[in-house]
């Protein structure tokens, strides 16, 4: 059951410069209401997305080392073929998956999203990829289980970060039943119709695009239901700059960064900040699982 | 000991300025090379410039802080370079500090918020504050004025400002890095070396 999200977000979007002027003039009113409306019309700005080398030569990848060209420089080490993903946990066909058993019958779509880093940095991307309910249904969650752990692969003589002891690995990361269940959150495996380059996390990864990047796991080779929160790796390395939920959202602060603004990337020595989105600007469709819940409690 | 021997006379002929010379046209290459997005400044200049200026700053840091064990341990005196290093530290965490302040968080706002929020910052901009003087009194009017005693206590703050400096780049990196802690550990060993080199003179003294 795949399209069941459809994608607003398209290069040739460009806000309509009635809409600009009105939020220039609804801005200067400075009214809570105003913001919100600014919200709105904010979510259809910037939507150029990156080109591939900025998207493929700025990465987070600490297996590969911790500069942001290490990844590019050292990934081509990661054996991706042949690829399996274990399934395990509360699941009713667990099991070791080639990656062409796990992309079988799935429908690769091109979703363009915003891509946004707890560094305070965000890109556009255009991912290809399916959506991570389908082959959560096809593996068939049991009754009880509550949330889906993932772990990158831990490959120690081809990762250089590995070796060093730069973090614990595998990396681990998770999300909650319904947050894995919503139709935004994919499984990528291309950026520009070309496979995922090895420091964008080849051979597949996970896409959430509502929280910060470091919770879209890369290489993935595990995949476990179970019935309680799952550890996961900045998390439990520092829990107060590092939520379980990490959702992208300008009011909660970070210790290290301040998330009330972001540099897109590409811009240049003088590129300016813009404002951060709400749930990275898919309020619409997100905030409805967190509804009731305090997220400054729950970063 | 004829390798020091020899240095110490290539120095009595080679003069301390081209160091402002080749500090100058570092920074100004960097910034070039930021600008036009070139190597790896093509997708975030603001953040790797910000980065090449602050280690560039420490490492020099550092390396004024070996002047005087070299030369105590192993007579080698390159004194006469150590203000020109000295200036140049401070020219050099002055430009990290403009990238940050009007590159990077670009407003002055949010330099305070930053500065008052988060450790990192509050430290590195200590460290900064503390060079102020440093670099002010490096020349030889206040050495006079001050007085040879007071002129050297004041510019004790070195120590103080590496140490800070150090924490600032260790506390800002993620997760286990070696070169932060190492830097770290650098400047904590060439200050330990200082201390012990001063007990060992208190105790001459008092044997004397």
């Amino acid at each position: 059951m795949a399209n069941r999200w459809t994608n607003d977000l398209t290069a040739d979007d460009v806000t309509p410069k009635q809409a600009f002027l009105n939020r220039r003039h609804i801005l200067a009113g400075g009214a809570g209401l105003g913001a919100l409306a600014a919200t709105g019309a904010r979510a259809q700005d910037a939507l150029e997305p990156n080109t591939l080398e900025e998207i493929t030569t700025y990465n987070n990848f600490y297996e590969f080392g911790t500069g942001k060209s290490d990844p590019a420089n050292n990934a081509h080490a990661l054996q991706i073929d042949p690829w399996t993903i274990t399934v395990d946990g509360m699941v009713d066909n667990p099991g070791e998956y080639s990656l062409a058993e796990v992309l079988d019958g799935m429908t690769i779509e091109d979703r363009l999203y915003r891509f946004r880093c707890v560094e305070a940095w965000s890109m556009v991307i255009p991912w290809n990829g399916f959506e991570l309910a389908d082959l959560l249904n096809r593996v068939g969650v049991q009754d009880g289980a509550s949330h889906v752990a993932f772990q990158t692969v831990v490959q120690p003589d081809n990762m250089i970060g590995v070796r060093r002891g730069v973090l614990e690995f595998p990396y681990m990361e998770g999300l909650r039943l319904d947050e894995a269940m919503h139709p935004l959150t994919i499984m990528a495996t291309g950026i520009y119709g070309e496979p995922l380059a090895n420091q964008s996390g080849a051979p597949i990864r996970l896409v959430v695009p509502w929280k910060y990047g470091f919770k879209s796991i890369k290489s993935i080779d595990r995949i476990t239901l179970m019935d309680k929160m799952p550890a996961t790796t900045w998390n439990g390395i520092n829990p107060r700059e590092y939520g379980f939920y990490s959702n992208v959202n300008p009011e909660v602060d970070h210790p290290r960064w301040s998330q009330a603004t972001e540099r897109r990337i590409g811009g240049g020595l003088f590129n300016s900040r813009q404002d951060t989105l709400m749930f990275n600007g898919y309020g619409d469709d997100v905030a409805d699982l967190y509804a009731g819940m305090d997220l400054a409690e729950n970063y | 000991m004829d390798f020091v021997r020899t240095i110490n006379q290539a120095t009595r002929k080679l003069p301390a300025w081209p160091i402002y010379i080749v500090a100058a046209v570092y920074v100004g290459w960097q910034f070039w090379l930021a600008l036009n997005q070139s190597g790896r400044y093509l997708v975030e200049p603001i953040n790797e410039l910000e980065r090449e200026y602050g280690e560039t700053a420490l490492l020099l840091l550092i390396a004024g802080l070996t002047v005087t064990p070299l030369r105590n341990w192993f007579g080698l005196n390159l004194i006469k370079y150590r203000r020109a290093i000295g200036i140049t530290t401070f020219f050099l965490v002055l430009a990290h500090f403009l990238v940050w302040a009007v590159l990077d968080v670009q407003s002055v706002g949010r330099v305070w918020q930053e500065t008052v929020k988060r450790p990192y910052v509050t430290v590195g901009m200590a460290a900064f504050v503390l060079l102020i003087p440093l670099a002010l009194t490096s020349n030889n009017l206040s050495i006079r004025k001050l007085g040879a005693a007071g002129w050297r206590r004041l510019h004790r703050l070195t120590y103080p400002a590496a140490i800070l400096a150090g924490l600032h780049y260790l506390w800002l990196v993620k997760g286990f890095q070696i070169d932060a802690i190492v830097y770290l550990a650098v400047i904590l060993a060439l200050l330990m070396v200082r201390f012990l080199r001063s007990r060992v003179r208190d105790r001459r003294e008092q044997a004397g």
